[in-house]
This record gives structure tokens, sequence and C-alpha cells, in this order.
């Protein structure tokens, strides 16, 4: 612990960074949520960076386009390395959205007041990277108009999906993952949306927001409904925040291949993903309160606690690391033996140095206080986390499969421009969802600010 | 008149699918002379349906009379305006169907009215028939699905096939579905008819015949055909002044003046390797080219084939010395190799002669003389059962020597003996191609007639040939008047003739074929050609007092004529079914030696500081006539694994000292792309630019340059892949060419080549296991030593999951022993399965189709001084100088516990009853997940659409039987489950069990080494079942305990223990 950190949990910490400003009331606090969406002109850096993100999605639909005309060998897949870009985008997307349901969720459970003004936007993050992952699996196979052979529908054949293989699982995992959080969220939006609908200025606006509030009139009947629902969905969602990743981790636990099957994955790829999801929530609130003077609601306590815990997240995943590099020695079985040795002496050893760089070391900066608290370095260094997450997935994939059992056919992975315009479409794609939503929706919860308010005024 | 004949066609040939009786009789003579009369008495405009009905044959009036209207005679009068004129047009069209039209492949829509007989539809028939190959023929039966012939296989009554076949044979068929073969007659590019060929050739005939052909030259390749060669003789027989000249460019002339140095004659020599304990190959790859390859290979590797027991008795194996430059297929199935430069191998052999006491000597370096002791005791151990043979490359002096050496060990008579050639005319090509050429210089040539022959490609560069067709500038003339070139493709040859004409594949035309023995096979056309092509009978006959003789009556006479006395028809029938004319293998001749080493002339001795740039056929494209086959050109090549490009084969010393490397790129990587760096080679006056390929296992200071790429008219596939190593190859320097080492020269360039395997080393993994005799029969158990499987009870069920396969229990096995890489079985399963040809780039992005590969793993390098190998051939190691190379061939190993079928999300790879890992490719939606699972990255999947389904000719070609898979789905090896359904279906209709033997998979058939016998494990009589009793059956990987169907059978090498010591 760094010279000038006060002691944690002390009265002093919390009064020198608070949940929310101070000063606020509950009127100021819907006012400044609320004027994002119905009074605040767009700004032009706001419509710059829409079209930027949209031409982004653009490039995704025409990738899918193509992709969709000639076929996955538009990619830089090939035998043996089947599986390339997508499958490390769809892993790297599902775990960015765990953030969003651990905050949520698990925090909410917890009672852990900071999250109140972080959960709204971790959670539309969650959504938005669950149908950026969600994108994959469906095209990254060679006919996806057949993809519904994956669901168990009743087929006049009687032919079911073979309910042995791990991607069948993903697709219960995911599906029913995205359908959790979209309640989750919505459930949580209606007051909100109420709020909106109240204070609407245009016909059209007061409609939308109206029909989506559901008649909500805040009375405390509808209150009590309300509390339990989410007490209850927040129950549901938070078992689906170990089981989504651990099952993702079965895709490769259960193959054969060197590198994959391995035991310590599922824990470490929940790890992983709460550790790259606290990033993105970073790279997301950073500009978001800078964008629009939420300082005082997304407070240095909230990204202190953030930091804090993608440390605790990078230490288990190092952990993770380094008992898979032991155990390969360990073990002394000769395949896993020779990946380790490919992993640092390989044609692909520089993304493993970089991967050690990206998730190891740098987040042990994260243990001075300083650090947590300079806004700049926490942005930069949820973007090399990211990167770093990013790294660990194309390490695990793609790696292990250059080099199995078979050294006749060993081979090499190289991505094409389409692999790398359906990731960075689906990046944009990303942003631009975000993007949208500040707009139309509250990006911080009303309702629960408002709680805090009426709480913080209770303690001082 | 000439526009009117033009527009209306002669030919009345039937579509393709005409039913193979019709076929005798597609060669109608057709009697021109009549027609030109009629034609000259006519004036006026006429028009006329065909030939006959102007020549008036009174059968066609006939036919015209009752099949068209009454009123359409009448109207054939001379005062035609155009308006009636355009509606008479329109009625024969409608009426008629005009022959005019006949370029539009006729189309069947109906069935056949009444079946064939012996034709169940959906039933193939088999033909047998024969495919030339230089002064060899191999014997093929056909596969014919309602008349396209679709499969080719080998015959097991044809002394050069014994069932088995080759690359070459297999690929033929794709050959015959070439979309960019030539299909008609031109003149200058211009679309002829074939009678107007015929009318030119009769024009140029009459005048020659008044030269007595002076000035007509004929240029062929080795012929072998009686048929070809008697109307050839008949050609020169009329016109006595005309020559005829012969050019083979991979072909040497060593082995024909060879024999005439060593017994004052030409002769054909014929080996038995099946009787030989010590075989020495001085550069020769006997197991793989030349005449008789396929046939040796059998006989060879029936000498390797070991029993269950480990003890001397039944367990004797032949001892295979092998002394060559490069690595060929043949010396990587040696015993003992030794690298020795081309120039070295004279010595050698002198210095062998010299050591039986034949006299003479020859300088062989200590190390060399060494080996060459060993060697020459153990040929002495076996009198009369020892068996030398000579490359087709090496010179005439070396294969007198051998000739010499062979009769000093008494073998001949026993393993070898000599015949009258089976070339009908031999002569000593380059003398004949530079006679050509200087005539032709002299202006002596009016005439010359190209048979089959691409002479402007791939004559040497010093002749310059295609000066000699060409249209001069300075002398604003041509040396030759009329060039006439026959070929089935529109080559470098052809853009330079005046007339060119289409050739028909051997399967479209009638003819005959002699064997490396001199058994002769009469070659049955399948199908009717595809296009307006000719055989090589037909050209030569224009030519002749009877230009409509057609190949099968001219065939049937010449075989009347000789069997006289038999039921002619009764005989042919009989011929045509077995495939071999009974009787025509050339009896052995008695040669008496008149050699006498010791009165060689001493050599030049040879700088060892120089390099020596060799010419090779090369082994997929050979001389370049198989540049436009797809399946040949993906074919990885037995040694380099190069795919679509030759590259210039350099040895590891010689490649450290230019500094030539590699860099892999990641696409593709190792399985796929090498950028390797890119030398310009300036030789004997010319030069060329090639990519550089480090051959481990080449002798120090050899350049090999592969013939047959860089062509520049080959067609779409063919055409500018590789590089031309002719370019650099003169007329002195036929096979070798010794050059400073200055003449190569980097160009700091690379070119991406494409192979699909270049890492060698197996990484201490238990994939191909290997040994000596002797430690075998130390341990015959040496294979399950050093393998780690997993427990029997490693199990959580108790073994109570096991399926019981109670009726059948497919299995292959596979004997490295027996296999030297030579690919026949990757040919085979291509065009039995219907697997795609994907093309360079995807090849490099490693995405090839094949469904059997064949991995070559280097063994020796591991132990090499410098510690650790690499796997890398770029990086130098001593090792890599000469390493012990060995095979693989690796098809889906239908493993038990199969990882792949566990992670299928769909069940679209599902276990049947008999074991077989089936692919459903309906279900298959492509996640590849079973292939990143399979350890043996045995999968192939359709990453884009790879199969051509426009071209028309591909779907005549492609088996019925086999589903054509589409874009986005998984494939891979089935045991050939269309075979096995067939075999299992008769079976049951009989309410037997489907009998060893019955099932033979399109790579078991193919072997010609017979080392892939499949069958069912569950019957312990069967041959599957007792090979993998064997103690030398393993498994790949068993520690996986996947439990493989496929098991290879561990290889065993038989070194001399004297020079193991050593």
């Amino acid at each position: 612990m760094s010279a000038g950190e006060p002691p944690i949990n002390s009265s002093e910490i919390r009064r020198l960074t608070p949940v929310l400003g101070p000063g606020h009331t509950f009127g100021s606090v819907t006012d400044k949520i609320s004027s994002i969406v119905l009074t605040r002109p767009t700004s032009v850096g706001w419509y710059v960076g829409f079209l930027i993100t949209f031409s982004f999605t653009a490039l995704l639909t025409i990738a899918m386009g193509w992709l969709f005309t000639k076929g996955v060998g538009i990619w830089g897949i090939n035998i043996p390395v089947g599986w390339g870009f997508a499958i490390v985008n769809f892993v790297w997307w599902i775990g960015i959205g765990h953030a969003g349901t651990l905050i949520s969720a698990i925090l909410f459970l917890l009672n852990q007041k900071w999250r109140t003004s972080i959960n709204r936007f971790a959670e539309a993050m969650t959504l938005f990277a669950v149908a950026c992952a969600g994108i994959f699996p469906l095209i990254h196979t060679g006919r996806p108009w057949m993809s519904f052979y994956m669901f168990p529908y009743p087929s006049t054949m009687g032919i079911w999906p073979q309910f042995r293989s791990p991607l069948i699982w993903d697709v219960f995992a995911v599906s029913t993952y995205g359908t959790v959080s979209l309640i989750f969220w919505f459930v949580g939006l209606i007051p909100d949306l109420a709020t909106l609908r109240d204070r609407a200025l245009t016909k059209p606006k007061q409609i939308i927001y109206g029909m989506l509030a559901l008649g909500w009139r805040g009375s405390v009947r509808h209150w009590h409904r309300y509390q339990s629902a989410y007490l209850l969905l927040a129950g549901l969602a938070t078992p689906l925040v170990l089981s989504v990743h651990t099952v993702v981790s079965f895709d490769f636990a259960v193959a054969i291949v060197p590198g994959w099957h391995t035991t310590i994955f599922p824990p470490y790829f929940v790890a992983g993903a709460i550790y790259s999801g606290f990033a993105m929530v970073l790279s997301i609130a950073i500009p978001l309160r800078k964008a629009y003077g939420l300082e005082d609601f997304i407070t240095m306590r909230h990204l202190d606690n953030m930091a804090k815990v993608m440390l605790a997240t990078g230490l288990i995943v190092a952990y993770g690391y380094f008992f898979e590099f032991f155990m390969s020695i360990y073990s002394g079985n000769k395949f896993d033996l020779y990946l380790v040795e490919q992993r640092i002496h390989g044609p692909y050893s520089h993304f493993y140095y970089a991967l050690i760089l990206c998730n190891i070391l740098t987040p042990q900066l994260l243990w001075f206080y300083k650090i947590r608290h300079n806004v700049l370095i926490l942005f930069l260094m949820s973007l090399v986390i990211n990167t770093g997450m990013w790294l660990e997935r194309f390490v695990i994939v793609v790696i292990s499969l250059t080099r199995d059992f078979t050294p006749s056919a060993w081979g090499r992975y190289q991505p094409t421009f389409w692999d790398w315009a359906t990731f960075t479409g689906t990046i944009g794609f990303f942003v631009m969802l975000l993007f949208l939503f500040v707009r139309v929706l509250p990006a911080i919860s009303i309702a629960e600010m408002r709680e805090l308010v009426a709480e913080t005024a209770e303690a001082d | 008149m000439d526009e009117q004949l033009q527009s209306e066609h002669d030919d009345d040939r039937p579509g393709i699918d005409v039913h193979l009786k019709d076929l005798s009789s597609i060669d109608r003579p057709l009697d021109l002379a009549t027609v030109r009369a009629k034609l000259r008495s006519k004036t006026g405009k006429q028009y006329w349906r065909t030939l006959e009905e102007l020549a008036g044959d009174p059968s066609f009036e006939e036919l015209l009379q009752r099949e068209f209207p009454r009123q359409a005679p009448s109207e054939w009068d001379e005062s035609v305006d155009r308006r009636d004129f355009l509606k008479l047009m329109g009625a024969s069209l409608a009426l008629a169907g005009l022959s005019g039209c006949g370029r539009v492949p006729e189309q069947y829509l109906v069935p056949y009215v009444k079946q064939p007989d012996g034709m169940v539809l959906s039933e193939p028939l088999f033909f047998a028939t024969a495919m030339t190959f230089g002064a060899d023929a191999i014997g093929l039966l056909v596969e014919s699905h309602e008349g396209r012939p679709t499969k080719i296989e080998g015959n097991p009554d044809h002394p050069s096939s014994l069932g088995a076949s080759n690359i070459f044979a297999q690929a033929s068929i794709l050959n015959l579905y070439d979309p960019d073969r030539a299909q008609t007659v031109t003149k200058a590019g211009e679309i002829q008819t074939w009678s107007q060929f015929i009318d030119a050739a009769q024009a140029m005939a009459a005048a020659l015949r008044s030269t007595r052909g002076d000035g007509l030259r004929i240029l062929t390749g080795i012929i072998s055909s009686p048929l070809v060669a008697a109307q050839l003789e008949a050609v020169l027989t009329l016109y006595p002044l005309a020559k005829w000249h012969q050019w083979e460019p991979a072909v040497g002339d060593g082995p024909r003046e060879g024999g005439k140095l060593a017994f004052g004659r030409y002769v054909n020599t014929v080996c038995r390797p099946e009787k030989a304990e010590v075989i020495l190959s001085l550069d020769s790859d006997f197991l793989a080219s030349g005449p008789g390859n396929v046939r040796y290979m059998r006989e060879f590797y029936r000498r390797r084939k070991l029993n269950q027991s480990a003890d001397r008795a039944g367990n004797e194996m032949n001892r295979l010395y092998v002394v060559e430059p490069t690595p060929s297929v043949t010396g990587s199935s040696a015993d003992h190799r030794l690298p020795l430069r081309y120039s070295e191998i004279e010595p050698f052999a002198r210095a062998l002669a010299a050591k039986l006491g034949l006299g003479g000597s020859g300088k062989l370096s200590p190390a060399t003389e060494k080996w060459l002791d060993g060697v020459v005791k153990d040929l002495k151990k076996y009198p009369g059962r020892t068996l030398v043979v000579a490359g087709e490359q090496q010179p005439a002096e070396v294969h007198a020597l051998v000739h010499a050496i062979n009769a000093a060990l008494g073998n001949v008579g026993t393993t070898l003996y000599y015949t009258d050639p089976v070339e009908a005319h031999p002569v000593n090509h380059l003398e004949s191609l530079g006679e050509l050429c200087t005539d032709i210089d002299a202006g002596k040539v009016s005439t010359l007639l190209i048979v089959g022959v691409n002479p402007v490609y791939t004559a040497p560069h010093d002749f310059d040939f295609a000066s000699k067709l060409r249209f001069d500038e300075k002398l604003k003339t041509k040396k030759i008047e009329t060039v006439i070139h026959i070929s089935q493709h529109f080559d470098e040859t052809s853009q330079y003739c005046d007339w060119h004409v289409a050739e028909s594949h051997y399967l479209e035309a009638w003819g005959d074929a002699r064997a490396f023995d001199g058994t002769v096979t009469v070659v049955q056309p399948l199908i009717a050609p595809l296009y307006r092509t000719h055989s090589v009978h037909e050209v030569l006959a224009a030519f002749t007092d009877k230009p409509g003789l057609s190949a099968y009556d001219g065939l049937r006479a010449r075989l009347k004529a000789e069997n006289p006395a038999t039921d002619f028809e009764a005989w042919w029938r009989k011929t045509l079914n077995d495939g071999v004319v009974a009787g025509t293998a050339l009896p052995p001749a008695s040669v008496s030696l008149q050699f006498n080493p010791a009165s060689l002339p001493p050599l030049k001795p040879s700088s060892s500081d120089e390099l020596e740039f060799l010419f090779r056929p090369d082994p997929s494209v050979y001389d370049g006539r198989f540049a436009n086959n797809g399946w040949l050109q993906e074919l990885p090549k037995p040694v380099t694994k190069l795919t679509w490009d030759n590259a210039a084969l350099v040895s590891p010393k010689t490649a450290e000292k230019l500094n030539l490397s590699y860099t892999i790129p990641s696409r593709g990587g190792e399985h796929g792309q090498v950028l390797s760096d890119v030398i310009d080679i300036a030789l004997s006056g010319s030069k060329v630019t090639a990519a550089a390929w480090i051959l481990p296992g080449q002798a120090e200071g050899v350049v090999v340059l592969p013939l047959g790429y860089g062509r520049k008219n080959a067609g779409y596939t063919g055409t500018n892949k590789g590089f031309d190593a002719y370019v650099v190859r003169s007329s002195k320097t036929l096979w070798a060419s010794p050059a400073p080492i200055s003449v190569i020269r980097k160009t700091g360039d690379s070119y991406p080549l494409a192979c699909t395997q270049y890492h060698f080393n197996m990484e201490g993994r238990h994939i191909l296991v290997t040994a000596n005799l002797d430690e075998y029969r130390k341990n015959p158990n040496f294979v399950n030593d050093r393998a780690e499987p997993p427990r029997e009870d490693d199990t959580l069920y108790n073994g109570r999951a096991e399926f019981p396969y109670e009726r059948n229990k497919w299995a292959m096995s596979i004997d490295l022993n027996s296999c030297n890489g030579c690919n026949a079985c990757v040919v085979a399963c291509q065009a039995e399965n219907n697997i795609a040809v994907v093309g360079k780039d995807q090849v490099m992005r490693g995405r090839e189709m094949h469904w059997i590969r064949v991995d070559r793993y280097y063994t020796n390098t591991e132990s090499s001084t410098s510690g650790k190998s690499t796997g890398d051939p770029s990086q130098y190691q001593p090792a890599l100088e000469n390493p012990e190379a060995f095979f693989q061939p690796v098809p889906c190993q239908q493993c038990e516990n199969a990882p792949c079928e566990q992670v299928c999300p769909v069940g679209a790879t599902v276990h049947s009853a008999e074991g077989l890992n089936d692919m459903v490719y309906q279900r298959c939606i492509g996640t590849r997940y079973c292939s990143n699972n399979c350890p043996y990255k045995v999968r192939r999947f359709n990453f884009l659409r790879f199969q051509d389904w426009e071209t028309p000719q591909f779907k005549l070609m492609r088996n019925p039987e086999v589903t054509v898979r589409s874009r986005g789905v998984m494939e891979k090896c089935n045991y050939c489950v269309q075979r096995i359904d067939k075999a299992r279906i008769a079976a049951d209709k009989k309410n037997q069990p489907v009998a060893d033997g019955a099932i033979l998979t399109a790579c078991q058939q193919a072997c010609p080494s017979e080392a892939i016998i499949f069958g069912n494990a569950n019957d312990p009589n069967s041959r599957v079942a007792k090979l993998r009793a064997q103690l030398r059956n393993y498994s790949i990987l068993p520690e996986l305990n996947t439990r493989p169907r496929t098991t290879y059978l561990a290889a065993v090498r038989n070194p001399n223990p004297e020079l193991e010591n050593a």
C-alpha cells in the first residue's frame, strides 16, 4: 500500500470519495440525468462519434454480406486452425458482458451502494456485448442458414442436437444469458421510463416512453412488486455470471487439443471475463462522465472500486496462467510441454509476451492509490487490459491449434482483411449502440440515484 | 461452293451417350471422290443437308423420302428466292435437325428405349483398355456409368499393372474431361472440318507422291503401338524419301545406346525384382518411373512383407542400395542410400565393374570406396539373385557397364532378361531431332507432321525449334511450307503450325499398345469423342491412299492377319474382355556381350567445386504433358511436398554456401506457404529465374531443375506455373550441366511456394515407428514397447459401454514397410470421391482437400550431432545431408473413440454399427469443431465453394455414387463407404457374409506395393485381421486412446550390418 492512501473503509475515505457528489437533491438528480435524453441539444461530438461508429457498423454489414456470398474461406482460418478471429471475438465479447451482470446482480445482492450509478450502462454494455458476441457463433459456421440445427426444435426427421457437444451448451448458456440480461435491464428501466414519459416535451416521446413504461405510476404497490421482481431477477442472473463463461470455457476444456484440455479453464475464464468486463466499464464510464459532466454521480470512489476489482481478478488470471504453465510441466505430458515451449519460443511468442505484459504486469500498477485516482491512466490501462484479454483468447484458440498432435499437419494462422473488418465492425456496432443508448435512455438509474440521495441525506 | 461446304457439317457423329456398340461404326468412310465429282457437275446454288445426300447415296435418298414431308423434295429447285430460302431453312431446321448444328451436344431426354445388353442402369460397367506411356503401357479397367468413364483401375490380368496403377493412369481421366482440350481441326487458328483436312492432306499427298516424299518429315515421341508403327511404316513405304524423327524429352538415350554399346544392338531390359535378394540402383527410380514401374514396385515390395513370427524363416527381406544425386521415391525406401553427384555415378559403376573383375577402373573417394566394398561383398553373396539397374538419365556407358555387371553377377535370365525393343523404331532421339533441325535449316523440309509431341516447348534451347516453324521476318518466308500438328491441346507448338488436328484421348479412340515386356493390349474406347477429335491413326491415314480408314478397321485387319486360324470374332471379344492379346509378350532374346569396361576412354575428372545442374522429369507433371491436370498439379510431390510449382532443388550444403533460406509466413505456415529465395540461373548461354528449394538428402553441389513447368500455352490450369527448365537445357547438357557456383545469383526476391508439409520432424511422438531387421528379430514387439497406450481399465464405464460390432468391423492396415510415397492412393481417392481441386492460393492457406495424405518424415535427424533438430530444412544440420526418409499415408483413422464425434453440435459425424466414422453432409453446418479436435488432422473443410458446378465436362466425370460436396461442409475419408455398401448389399442379397477382398478401397486398389489392406477385422481369416494381429501393428498416438481402426505396420529396414557398423 502506497503512501498517501487513506486506510480502507475509514470514514475519511468515504468523505474524500463519496458515491454521490455533495449538494444533490431528488430534483437535481432527475434533472441532470433526464436532461441528457430530453432537453440537452445533441452535440456535434455525438454526431461525429455516431457517424464513425455507424460506418464501422456498415463495414460489419458488408463483411457479413461478403461472408454469406463467398463462405468462411474469406477469413484466415484453415486446417489445422479451424477457429480464428470469430471464436476469439466471441469469447472476448461474452467475457466483457460479464461485468454488467456482476455489477447489477451480485453487487446488488451484496448491497454495494456504489454500484447504483454505474449499473445501468454496465447492463446496457452487457446486452450490447452479448449482441456482438452472439453474431459470431451464427456467422462462423460454414452454412449459417442451417444454424438452426443447433436448436432442439421438433424436426420432422426426429433429429435432435448432439447434446454431448459443448457448442450446444453454449447455445443454451448464451441465449439464457442474453434473455435474462435483457429482462433484468428492462425491469430496472421501468421507473425511469415513467419519469421520462412524464417529463417528455413532445407527443411522440410521450407515447413511446409511455408504452415502454408499462403504465408505471409509482404507487407503493408498484414499488413493492418492482422490488421483488428486481431482487428475483438479480438472484436469477447471479449464477449466470459464473455459468456462462464456464460453459464457454468448456468449448475448449472438453476438447482434447493441447492447450485447451485443462480443468483450470472454468474459474480462469470467469475471472478473466470479469477482469475484461470491468476494464470495459471503465473504458465507457470515464469518457461518459467527462462528456456529460457526470463526475458527481460516477465519482472517484467508483473508479477506485472498479480498479480494485480489476486488480483482484487480474491476480486470479495471473494465477491461472501460472498454473496452466505449471501443470504442463508437472504432468510431463509431452504435448502440453511442447505447447508451453511453443508459447515461449514459437512463431507466436510475441503474442504471449504481449499478453503477459498487458494482463499481468500492467495491472500491478493498480496497487498504487495515485494510479487508481488518475483518470487518464485508468482509462489507458482499461484499454490495455481489454487488449490483453483479447490476446489471451487469441493465444488459447489459435496458438493451441497451430501445433497440436501431428507435426506433419502443423500450420499457422493469419487474419485477413475480412477478419479485421468483422472484428472492428463489431466494436463499431457496440459503440454505436452505446451512443444511441445515452441519447434515448437514462444512462444512470434515476430512481436508484434518488434512493441514494435519500440515504446520503440520512447518513449526513 | 467452299463456303457452303463449310457451313454444312460432315461428321454424322452421334452424341456422347452413344451406346458402345456404335463405337465401331463412328468412322464410316465417305467416298469423297464421288462428292467432289457431284459438286463439279452442279451449277448455280445448291443446297444439301449432308454429303451423303450430295453424293446421291441411294440409301440416303430412301431415308429422305421416308422421313421428310412429301413436298420437301419438290421445293429443292434452283429458283429459290431469299424469302423461300429462309422459309426452307426454318423448315429444315424444324424437320430434320440439320447436321449444321451438330456442335451442340445431343441431349437425350428419355432413358434408353431398349436397354443395352448387360447394362443395368446405376450399375457401372468395366472395360479393359490401356494407357501408353513412353515405351510402356499400363493395362486398365475403366469404370463406366451409362457410357461415361468415371474411374480408372489397373487390370489385374495385365503384366505391367497386376491390378495396380500409378498417378498418371489415375489422373488421365481428368485429361479426358479437360475443358481446355483442343476441340476441332484448325488451320491458322480458323476452325476447319475434318473433310477439309482430308482434302488438304490428300492434296499434299498427291504432291508428295510425285516427289517420292521428298521433304516430308514426321516427328513423334516414342511409338510403342504396333498399329501406329505399321501406319507410319506404310507412310514411309509410300514416300520412300520421307523421314521419321523421334523426340521424347524426358527419356534419355542412355538405356537405348547402352544396349547397343553392350550388345551391338538395341535391346529392352525386363527386370524381375521379386527374384532379387540384393538390388543396386545407380540413379534409377525404377520403382516410380520408367517402363514397368508399377509392376516393379509390386514385385519389389512383395519381398519386403514380414509375417507374424520374428524368426528367420519367411521373414527375409531383400536389400536395396541406391546411389543417386537427388532423392527419389526409390531412394527414399533404400536400406542404404549414398548421395553422389551425377558425374560420380559413372566412376562408381566403373569401380564396381573393376571390383567384379571386369577390368577398367573408377576413382572414388575413400568413404564411397568403403561403401562400395560392402555392396560388392553383399552382391557376391547371392550369385544370380541380385539386380543392378541404371537410371534413365544416365549415359550409355553406365548402362553398358550395368549390362556387363549383371552378366558378371549371373543375373541375366534370372532377375532380368533382354528382349527386342518394345519401341517400334528405336533411334537416338537427340540425334534424330538434331538431324531434323539441320534439315529444316538447310531447306530440305517442306511438310512436317508433328504427332503428339510439343517440340517448341521441349526441344533443347540451342535448337530453337520455334524459329524453325516461325515466319522469318528477315527472309519474309517460312522455312517449312506446311506444318501439321496433332495433339490434345493447342499448345506452344500448335500456335506455329498451319494445321492443328485435335487428338482424341485414349479413352475415345481405338488403338493398341505394347507393355514393358512386349504384351500387346487393344486400346478400346469407352466413349465417342467428346469433341471433334481424331486419332493419330486417322491423321496418318489421311496421307495414304485410304484416307477414310478407321483405326477400328485397321486394328482388326492387322490382328486378323496375325491370327488367321482362330474364330476371329470370339478371339476378338475375349481379347477385348481380357485387356491383353494373349501370347504377345516378347520372348527373351539371346544377346552376347561385346563390351569390355576396360576399353572405355578415361573419364574427364570433374571438379568438385563446380555445381551440377540436373534435368529431371517432374514427379507430378512429368515432361509437362500433364501440366493442365489439376489433380496432378495439386498433388504434393513425393519428396518435396510442393504443389503447383517446381523449384530449383538445392542440396543443404550448397544452400548454406549460397545463403539461401525460406521464411514461413503466417498465412498457411508450415502447412501451406513457404516464401523461398529466388535465384537466377545462367546456364549454357541462357538464363532462367527460379525459386530455390533446399532438399535434404541431395548430393552436395547438385541443383535439380525439374522439367515440365513454366508452360506458356498449356490451358487454364497449367499455364505459367513454376519455371521452365527447358530454357536452360541445351543439347550438349541434356541431363547434367556442370557450371561454377557463380552462375547462381540471388535476386533478393522471394517467391511463395505451396508446400503441404514443411516440418519433417516427428518431435519424438509415436507416429511413424521404424526399426532395423535385426532389432525387429531381437524384439518383435519393439513398436508397443515404445508406445504409452492407456491401460484397459482406464475407463469410467468398466468396459460395459463398449459397442460389440457384431457383424462387420471394418479396418485398414497400412504397411509402412511397403510405402514409398508414390501418391497413387492420393489421386485414386481424388478420382473416386469427387474431391475438389482448390488451386495454389488455397493450398498456400492450408486448405487442400485430399482425403488421404502421405506424410514424409526424416528419422535420423533427431539424433544428429548438433543436438535437437528443428524440423526446419532451411536450418542447416549435417544430418540433412543424407537423412533416412519414411512415408506414411494418413487417411481418416476411423477411431472407435472418435474425438470428432463428441464435439459435433448437430450429430453430423456419427459412428456406424460397423465402426465407420460417417460424415452426414446434409446435416453438417460447418462449425469445424470436429477438425480442431481431430488429433490426426485428417478432416477437410469446404472453406469456399471449391467444386466446379458449372463446367459440363466435370459433371460427366464425377462418380455418381458419391455426393459432390458444397461450401461450408466438412468432409473426410470414409473408407469408400459407397464401395462397402455396394458389396454389403450384394452379399445380403445372397444371405452371405461379405467375402474378404470383395471390397477394395480406392487407395488400396491403386496401391502398387499392396501397402494398404482393408477388410473385416471380425473375420479372423481376413487379411486385415491377420495383419492387425502382427506384433508390428500399432496405431498413431495410442496414448490418446482414440483406438483407430486404421492401424500401421511399423517400417523395418534391412541395412547391411557391415555398412551399419562402419
